[in-house]
């Protein structure tokens, strides 16, 4: 590796001489706020050396980024104010006149954020994006600097990387554009990389690569890394010591191995506790809560056992039959179509009374539109939804509107999922008013009940929803779902928004209702570890389709499809003993369900491995 | 950004009070607290008229013919002898009538078609918005006279021609607007328990679309106060001989270099409320919608 331009210090490059490349001492971080000064970040030290991964995991709030805006000093100086010392390689970076400090940006700091989409220029090709890094900071220029460009995009593993440089971000997926930021951040060969939250956004398959991809790439060019998540599974993949942070503060900090292994603070092992572990649950078959950690005390209090919710011998209370829904994709004056998204094809499963059942996939899998079809919110072109026998798709209007008492539906964005305008008293009342059950009267004593239930303080019920936290607005979505009594609730990725302390929370709440209620579940989700101790039954979806469907523990335990082994595979261990293995993972991207207009798709056709495990028989396409 | 955990039982943020938004509002900059008191000695001036006013606004008199201004009639007279300061002062009724009914029938009119367009799309969506389209094409002060020169003048067809002047705007905001609020999760939310559609307009959207239409609203009270302005200017608003500041400047031209009073007078009026109607306007907008602020 021939360096160009950078003029680092050399004592730097060279690993173990206990000289670190970022040292963090007392970092203090204030706002302005209409009040006054509120501080974000409480004083917190650290150092990172050469070669070393260092994460700052917290949950939302926690500061965790505002430290990465701090040491970056990319916080407005009118409305913020930092004090400490942030030295980079010796040098102090808070007293650094803007001339210079923008040279470190970029050229000694790296930074890789959350959202590749909008940190991309939209309107420049990403190759021209890369070789205009490396001309700023003057390491190229013109021509040399367009095939550095290539080169990098190479270096992350972009295939076809000639052609892909001329590609507008657009044009690329999701993983892909992460990789170019990376390429960006790496363009002028930078001390220490800051990712903040570089993979929460990508599928856990494509996590795993964008993970791989980091750790080969440190170790090639032998910078600090620090990796700020919310997600103790992506910590214990790749960090060499890890800061702990809450409220502002470091609760604890030290070797990845020792916290997993003996956490000190009853916050971490909140956190820690909270995880979901692909596996924990083999052998058990049936659903299980989260353990929980008391947060003053720290003490472990184990999961009870669960009885069987399932109604096994009546009827189903849901059941999907050849489900069909495509999207048409229409160009031109006339509006010709010219290819489909074939966003669910020929699907169909049962739902039991007090069953759940996971559609498990990643993006564009068609879980979701499955989820929506079954609400009604999108017709389907085929198949057929029954509930309790009623075929729903033949209702009309009216007696659709009377149907949907028995089928509700958990939306993803607690935020965005309860109207600003409307107390949330009022917005859990709505539906019970609608059907007309009761009087208002009866309806104040329900809502009080439901969020008695979703463990809420009644009194709340007349509070806009602004004034709740995401966890908290979800139980009262969930309190809102419940109004009705309905038989069956479709989770559509209600718990995938939520910090990890308070996932594990609602997911013990659900499956508590599901006791009492006897609710059947259609939990849709993309996280494989909750699915894993959420659901008695599993279907995974890839491109439309079913392609496994079984009991929870037979999925996991014994997968039998290529996808479902690869999803499987690709969740994140919260085990930092396997940091050093190098998993195998598969470069492929998700393909895309778009399909030409005269696309049929094929048929099907499905094997039994144990009963009730289905696998669909898979072609040459999936190499084992 | 601070901590928040799930079992505390504070909230989040304390519920901001009208009064405290409406205080921002008004107190936010020196310029709008003048345009706050300009506006309130506007309205001051058009309740009281009857009490401010030093003479009949009518009255005509064959002696006081263009005089310049002097301690008995502080802007002069016109060309028929009448009191330019007391013709001003009942203007201002006119103005501030104008100004308020307009942009209201206009906001309730464009919202109500713009909300059906952007609920129900398709073809009704088609359809209106291809109307609204034709209309924007016109600027306001051309609409305004081509439909002025077709019904011809009058305190009705003068609202009425304002009105349909401003109902695209509103009914393009309120479109999007609609577009925007119905892909949100607690519209679906609302729909997937079966609440009815009118519910769900009137319950769900209209609330949530509100904010820039009520912007709208304010800034366009100044753009309705000048439209007419214009429009009794051109002899097409105002009939004489009721006063209007517009028609006082119109009455003014006959004699701008015997008196420039009445149009100095007139329109440092006019200036002045336009100005404070919009600086109120763009101190709402930053007050509702905190986003757009320059700050």
């Amino acid at each position: 590796m021939t360096d160009t331009g950078t003029a680092s210090s050399p004592s730097l490059d060279t690993p173990g001489n206990g000289e670190p490349v970022l040292s963090v001492r007392d970092l203090k971080t204030a706002f302005r706020t209409g009040t006054g000064w509120t501080q974000i970040v409480k004083g917190i030290s650290f150092d990172i050396g050469a070669r070393e991964t260092l994460a700052v995991v917290g949950e939302s709030g926690s500061g965790k980024s505002v430290t990465a805006l701090s040491i970056m000093r990319l916080l407005s100086p009118e409305t913020s104010r930092i004090e400490g010392s942030v030295r980079l390689g010796g040098r102090e970076l808070l007293t650094l006149p803007e001339a210079q400090m923008r040279m470190v940006r970029g050229g000694k700091i790296g930074m890789v954020f959350q959202e590749a989409m909008t940190s991309l220029n939209p309107l420049a090709s990403v190759g021209d994006q890369i070789a205009e890094a490396l001309s700023i900071h003057g390491r190229f220029t013109g021509a040399a600097a367009e095939a550095e460009a290539v080169r990098m995009l190479e270096r992350v593993r972009i295939p076809a990387a000639k052609a892909r440089a001329r590609n507008l971000p657009h044009n690329l997926s999701g993983g892909m554009r992460q990789r170019v930021m990376i390429a960006m951040a790496l363009a002028c060969k930078p001390q220490l990389l800051i990712a903040d939250e570089p993979t929460t956004a990508l599928d856990v398959t494509i996590q795993a690569q964008i993970l791989q991809l980091i750790k080969e790439l440190q170790r090639e060019e032998g910078m600090g890394v620090l990796f700020i998540t919310h997600d103790m599974g992506v910590v214990a993949e790749i960090a060499d010591r890890t800061v702990v942070m809450l409220g502002g503060e470091v609760v604890e900090q030290g070797q990845t191995e020792d916290i997993f292994a003996a956490a000190q603070s009853p916050y971490t092992k909140t956190l820690i506790a909270a995880v979901p572990r692909l596996g924990s649950m083999t052998g058990k078959g049936q659903p299980e809560h989260f353990p929980v950690v008391d947060r003053k005390t720290g003490v472990l209090r184990p999961a009870e056992s669960r009885p069987d919710t399932v109604d096994h011998a009546g009827q189903p209370v849901l059941s999907v039959r050849n489900l069909v829904k495509r999207f048409d994709l229409t160009s031109g004056l006339f509006g010709a179509v010219h290819g489909r998204v074939h966003a669910v094809e020929n699907v169909s499963f049962d739902l039991q009374a007090g069953e759940t059942l996971s559609l498990v996939g990643e993006s564009g899998c068609g879980k979701s539109t499955t989820g929506r079809a079954i609400m009604r919110l999108i017709e389907p072109q085929g198949g057929a939804i029954s509930i309790d026998g009623t075929d729903i798709l033949a209702l009309d209007k009216a007696r659709m509107r009377d149907m949907r008492r028995h089928i509700q539906m958990i939306f993803q964005d607690p935020f965005a999922s309860l109207n600003p305008r409307i107390r949330v008293g009022e917005a859990i009342a709505e539906p019970y008013l609608t059907h007309k059950l009761g009087t208002r009267q009866e309806a104040r004593a329900v809502v009080a009940d439901l969020l008695e239930r979703v463990g809420m303080d009644p009194q709340v019920a007349n509070r806009y929803p602004q004034q709740f936290s995401g966890g908290q607005r979800q139980r009262i979505c969930i309190a809102r779902a419940l109004s009705l009594s309905p038989k069956v609730i479709v989770a559509d990725e209600s718990v995938s928004g939520l910090d990890v302390s308070i996932k594990a929370q609602v997911v013990n709440l659900l499956l508590d209702l599901q006791q009492a209620f006897g609710l059947s579940y259609l939990f849709i989700s993309h996280d494989m570890a909750v699915v894993e101790r959420m659901s008695h039954r599993v279907a995974v979806m890839y491109l439309g389709e079913i392609v496994e469907l079984g009991p929870s523990a037979a999925v996991f335990k014994n997968p039998q499809h290529p996808y479902t082994k690869r999803l499987i595979s690709a969740v994140p261990i919260p085990d930092p003993s396997r940091r050093a293995q190098v998993r195998k993972v598969a470069n492929d991207e998700v393909r895309s369900p778009i399909r030409p207009a005269d696309y049929v798709p094929p048929q099907r056709s499905y094997r039994e491995v144990s009963p009730g495990h289905v696998v669909q028989e898979w072609e040459g396409d999936w190499k084992m | 950004m601070t901590s928040i955990t799930e079992t505390s039982p504070h909230l989040l943020a304390p519920e901001p009070s009208r009064l405290q938004a409406l205080k921002s509002i008004i107190l936010g900059r020196p310029g709008t607290i003048a345009a706050v008191v300009v506006i309130a000695l506007l309205c001051i001036v058009a309740v009281f008229a009857p009490m401010l006013a030093p003479y009949d606004p009518l009255t005509q008199s064959m002696l006081k013919i263009n005089r310049t201004p002097s301690w008995e009639n502080w802007l002069g007279t016109d060309q028929f002898g009448r009191d330019v300061l007391s013709r001003m002062i009942y203007g201002s009724r006119n103005s501030l009538i104008f100004g308020l009914i307009s942009p209201f029938c206009a906001a309730v009119i464009g919202t109500t078609l713009g909300v059906i367009a952007g609920y129900f799309g398709g073809i009704v969506d088609r359809l209106l918005s291809r109307v609204i389209d034709l209309l924007l094409a016109f600027p306001e002060l051309l609409l305004a006279i081509m439909i002025a020169a077709v019904l011809g003048g009058g305190f009705w067809n003068v609202i009425f021609v304002i009105t349909i002047a401003f109902v695209p705007g509103f009914a393009r905001v309120a479109r999007a607007q609609t577009l925007a609020v119905k892909q949100e999760p607690y519209v679906e939310a609302a729909i997937s328990v079966g609440v009815r559609t009118p519910v769900i307009i009137f319950r769900h959207i209209i609330p949530n679309i509100m904010a820039p239409i009520v912007v709208l609203m304010m800034l366009w009270v100044a753009s309705a106060i000048r439209l007419e302005a214009s429009l009794s200017f051109l002899g097409i608003g105002t009939q004489p001989p009721n006063p209007s500041w517009g028609n006082i400047i119109k009455d003014g031209l006959n004699n701008i270099f015997g008196s420039p009073w009445p149009i100095i007078g007139a329109g440092a009026a006019i200036t002045l409320v336009v100005l404070s109607f919009n600086l109120v306007g763009d101190a709402v907008r930053d007050a509702l919608d905190p986003s757009t602020s320059q700050n």
